[in-house]
């Protein structure tokens, strides 16, 4: 039997404001419990919401961002249940007119293959409070600090059929919130989640299988483990005669399981009707406008223009584009280093991300500047150093010895480029290796390498490495 | 003094005769000596009274006093008042103290009103008789075997009994209107969005209106004018400047269209009630206004729609009552569900859980959409009948009750007859319409109250029209006997 996954996913991000979605109490991370909830969060008695309207901004912007619709009129819905996370015993969300719907993003698979997943809608509400199991003498701690904070709510088509599919989908959403500064996307921090819903079908069937939700995966890596937990737990179920259950399941990271939370059949009945507290949204064409002109450069018009412009690879135009912190350090490395495009990739991707990597560091906190960066790699195009020598430099500069210029000073690693002086240092060496040029001349070729080894040697690395080629052959075949 | 008004004790003490000190003394006084037998008030804040009055002085000796400064009022209990109780007359807020003032709070203590206490209420404003209250049933200073009305029957009782000139009530589907009506005094709600609800406990969110109780109209332009004014912390505000409501109270009534809707004048209304209408209504006529028969078709799916809308949004407004955060709580809970269903069993009178229940159904998964969605469609009918008919007429009036105060416990056990004699308040608070209450004669020795109705945001008009009647006639000087 062939089997088709299905899935989509249900990503909930937190909104960047400075404030709450309806109160102006702070939305900052980290603060001591129930100190960020006012008397709106906390839904005391005669309380009222009033809408962020930056919150809605940023709606609107993810709609643009997306090919949405950005909805005229939009309508804020009360979803009613008891939870002690939840001081009003309802949610503030959006049911039948949501801000956002009918978009779409493109994501890239392999070999140079674009697909285009839908999205179906994005819709704006309040974040519940924290409930803290086990905190003391076996009760549950509340902390409300978190009550009230943004969150935009993007739901997509059920068009992925694998779990890569659903990362790439994933990883470009979290790109793109926080291209358009919406969102920190920070997943430890609870900014991006992640609620997955996985089925399968006979491949050629119609109709979609009955699905499970997996809930609140933070993680690029735990999803795409999740997913594929899942697939094989339905279908197994499935092969042996069972039948799978719609039902909410949780994924646990150390048992390497799935495991249900709650049935969705006997899931609350939310009672969802409009708050009569607020006003429906209204948005005009000017506003949206005034939206799609704040609007940055999106990351795949990015991409191409890398691509264009800086003649990078598809590959490379990507992995550049992925986090528009990278794009920006690299296009500030291209412009001190003089238009290097396919250079400048190459170390951005390369030694100052495997840097970042070791040091567990964001671009953000890079000791080597783009500036600093685009002007070391000035003095390789210019022949100051060769490439191979530019890596101690660059370590040098990342360990705050100083800019690319003094330490090639301080360390005296010029490059040697002076053609008597290089013919000479070769001349010493086949002087001193008169049995490898014997060896040389009588046919052994792999011996240049050694020839020019030697030279490397003498030279402390320094010799230009284009010149010892040239020279060399020039001098072993005279 | 207490048989002053408000506007006349605000000139005495302009001119000096008495100090605010003095009023607010005399008027706990009356409070200490009366409403053992009213049980009008839950709260009595002698301090704090006294405090504010030495401040109103100063302001009136210093010459920067305005009409409302050093006048005591009694504020409903369902205004949150920081530092003082707020109960709701409810168990599951006796315990809790406000930590901050709405924004009717806020604007009266600002104007230099003078708060002497919190007055009774039905519990979480859900009732027409104030006897749902958790602090026991209000009595009607016109016959203490009767009911004041409710739900603010603590702040009309309060005002009809001369304890205070003034008092602060909300109205849903009448309950400032119908108590002022049983009480013989006047009650104003104003249009919706007019007077801020924020720190105005939560009943029905789109019903809701905060609005006031005096004796006279001018009177209450007075107060009218210091609750009203947009609120930035309240969505639902208008953003639009307050009238100054006492400038229009003098313009002649001549040419005045009054529309009388048929559809009042049937089945169920006291011959006696509507015999002081006509009567009243005469009056009018003397004035130099014209009766105009109206229809407003939809009147008999009133109460229906409003008893679909009203506890649809009461059941959700009340989930945060949960033992939680604040309010009462259940003695030694076992787990979460035994915290909830205890604290809100305990916590909760009948008539309020009646009413969540209500509510809770009709928003329910099969059901929303016959009860809630189709009362919402209704309402809109309504409100369309009232619009129509405003092009014809400049006010509408009628009866405000079907009949005169009813004895305490007469419809306890009939939740549905409490509920129909809703009947001529409730469709303007669907409407969001503003309306008032005047005392307009006597049945039985009891006050009948007529029902003024104006347009969007004519709070002028009315109050025009009324104090035009109250020039012409005395049934608003009457006071209970016991009480003079």
């Amino acid at each position: 039997m062939e089997w088709e996954t299905v899935i989509g996913l249900e990503i909930h991000t937190q909104l960047a404001t400075a404030s709450k979605i309806f109160s102006g109490a702070s939305t900052t991370y980290g603060a001591e419990p129930n100190t960020q909830a006012c008397a709106v969060d906390l839904g005391l008695p005669g309380v009222l919401p009033v809408l962020n309207a930056e919150a809605v901004r940023m709606a609107a912007k993810f709609g643009l961002a997306t090919n949405s619709t950005v909805a005229s009129r939009s309508v804020f819905d009360r979803k009613n249940y008891f939870y002690p996370d939840l001081p009003k015993g309802y949610q503030i969300s959006q049911l039948a007119l949501p801000i956002v719907h009918g978009g779409y993003l493109d994501i890239d698979l392999d070999e140079g293959v674009t697909k285009r997943i839908g999205i179906t809608r994005a819709h704006l509400e309040e974040d519940a409070g924290k409930s803290l199991h086990g905190s003391s003498q076996g009760m549950t701690g509340i902390d409300l600090n978190r009550a009230g904070t943004p969150l935009l709510e993007i739901v997509s088509e059920p068009e992925m059929r694998s779990a890569t599919e659903a990362v790439a989908y994933m990883r470009k959403i979290h790109s793109l919130v926080r291209y358009l500064d919406i969102s920190d996307g920070n997943m430890q921090e609870g900014s991006f989640r992640c609620d997955a819903n996985v089925s399968v079908r006979p491949r050629g069937q119609a109709e979609f299988g009955v699905r499970a939700e997996i809930k609140n995966i933070n993680s690029f890596r735990f999803v795409e483990q999740a997913i594929n937990l899942e697939v094989e737990r339905q279908i197994m179920l499935l092969e042996s005669g069972g039948t799978v259950v719609q039902e909410t399941r949780l994924f646990d990271s150390d048992k390497h399981e799935t495991r249900p939370m709650r049935s969705k059949e006997e899931a609350n009945d939310y009672r969802y009707f409009p708050d009569p507290d607020l006003l429906p949204v209204e948005i005009d064409d000017d506003y949206i406008e005034a939206v799609r002109m704040s609007l940055p450069e999106l990351p795949d018009a990015r991409k191409a223009r890398f691509v264009s412009e800086h003649g990078l690879s598809e590959y490379d135009a990507g992995v550049l584009t992925a986090s528009r912190e990278l794009a920006d350090y690299f296009e500030a490395v291209v412009a001190v280093a003089g238009g290097q495009g396919k250079l400048s990739a190459n170390w951005v991707m390369g030694e100052l991300s495997g840097a970042l990597n070791k040091s567990d560091r964001d671009i953000a906190d890079s000791p080597v500047t783009a500036a600093a960066l685009g002007v070391m790699l000035q003095r390789i195009e210019d022949g100051t150093i060769s490439g191979k020598l530019a890596k101690q430099v660059f370590e040098a500069m990342w360990n705050g010895e100083g800019s690319a210029d003094e330490i090639i000073e301080q360390q005296g690693l010029k490059q040697i480029s002076d053609s008597s002086t290089i013919e000479d240092i070769i001349r010493e060496v086949l002087d001193n290796n008169p049995k490898q040029v014997e060896q040389y001349r009588g046919g052994q070729e792999k011996l240049f390498g050694f020839f020019v080894g030697q030279v490397m040697k003498v030279t402390q690395g320094k010799a230009n490495p284009k010149q010892v080629n040239e020279l060399l052959r020039k001098v072993l075949d005279s | 003094m207490h048989q002053k008004t408000l506007v006349e004790l605000s000139a005495a003490m302009q001119q000096g005769r008495f100090s605010s000190e003095e009023l607010t003394r005399a008027c706990l006084r009356r409070i200490s000596q009366y409403d053992g037998e009213l049980n009008s008030f839950i709260t009595v804040t002698e301090a704090q009274a006294l405090a504010a009055a030495k401040a109103a002085d100063a302001r009136i000796k210093a010459g920067t006093a305005g009409p409302l400064t050093g006048i005591p009022f009694a504020h409903k209990d369902i205004f949150c008042t920081r530092g003082v109780k707020t109960s709701c007359g409810s168990r599951m807020l006796d315990n809790f103290i406000a930590p901050y003032d709405a924004t009717v709070t806020q604007k009266l203590l600002e104007a230099g009103a003078v708060m002497v206490g919190k007055t009774n209420m039905d519990e979480f404003a859900m009732g027409s008789s104030n006897e749902t209250s958790f602090y026991g049933a209000v009595k009607n200073p016109w016959d203490e075997t009767t009911v004041p009305g409710g739900s603010s029957g603590g702040s009309a009782a309060a005002v009809a009994a001369r304890l205070v000139p003034a008092s602060t009530g909300t109205d849903t589907g009448g309950s400032i209107r119908q108590p002022a009506a049983l009480c013989g005094i006047t009650g104003v709600k104003p249009t919706y969005g007019r007077v801020s609800r924020y720190g105005m406990i939560a009943f029905a969110s789109s019903l809701d209106q905060g609005g006031t109780f005096t004796r006279t109209a001018a009177d209450a332009a007075v107060m009218l004018g210091a609750m009203a004014g947009f609120d930035s912390r309240d969505s639902t505000s208008v953003d639009r400047p307050v009238d100054d409501y006492r400038s229009d109270l003098n313009a002649s009534l001549q040419g005045l269209k009054i529309g009388l809707p048929k559809e009042y004048f049937g089945e169920g209304l006291d011959a006696g009630v509507a015999a002081v209408i006509e009567a009243a209504l005469e009056e009018y006529r003397k004035l130099g206004a014209t009766i105009i028969d109206i229809t407003l078709p939809n009147t008999r799916l009133s109460v229906p729609t409003y008893y679909v809308v009203a506890p649809a949004e009461c059941s959700s407004n009340l989930s945060r009552f949960d033992g939680v955060r604040f309010g009462y709580r259940a003695s030694d809970p076992k787990d979460l569900e035994d915290l909830y269903t205890r604290s809100r069993g305990e916590g909760f009178g009948d008539e309020v859980k009646r009413r969540i229940l209500i509510g809770t159904y009709a928003l329910s998964a099969g059901y929303y959409d016959a009860y809630y969605l189709q009362a919402q469609k209704v309402r809109r009918l309504i409100r369309d009948d009232f619009l129509k008919a405003f092009e014809q007429v400049d006010v509408i009036m009628g009866p405000t009750t079907p009949s005169v105060a009813f004895k305490l416990g007469e419809k306890a056990d009939d939740p549905v007859s409490m509920y129909q004699s809703d009947l001529y308040t409730i469709a303007v608070n669907l409407a969001g319409l503003p309306a008032m209450s005047i005392p307009a004669g006597f049945f039985a020795d009891l006050p009948v109250g007529l029902h003024i109705a104006g347009n969007h945001f004519a709070e002028a008009k009315l109050l025009n029209v009324a104090h035009q009647y109250q020039q012409a006639t005395d049934w608003h000087t009457r006071s209970p006997q016991g009480f003079a």
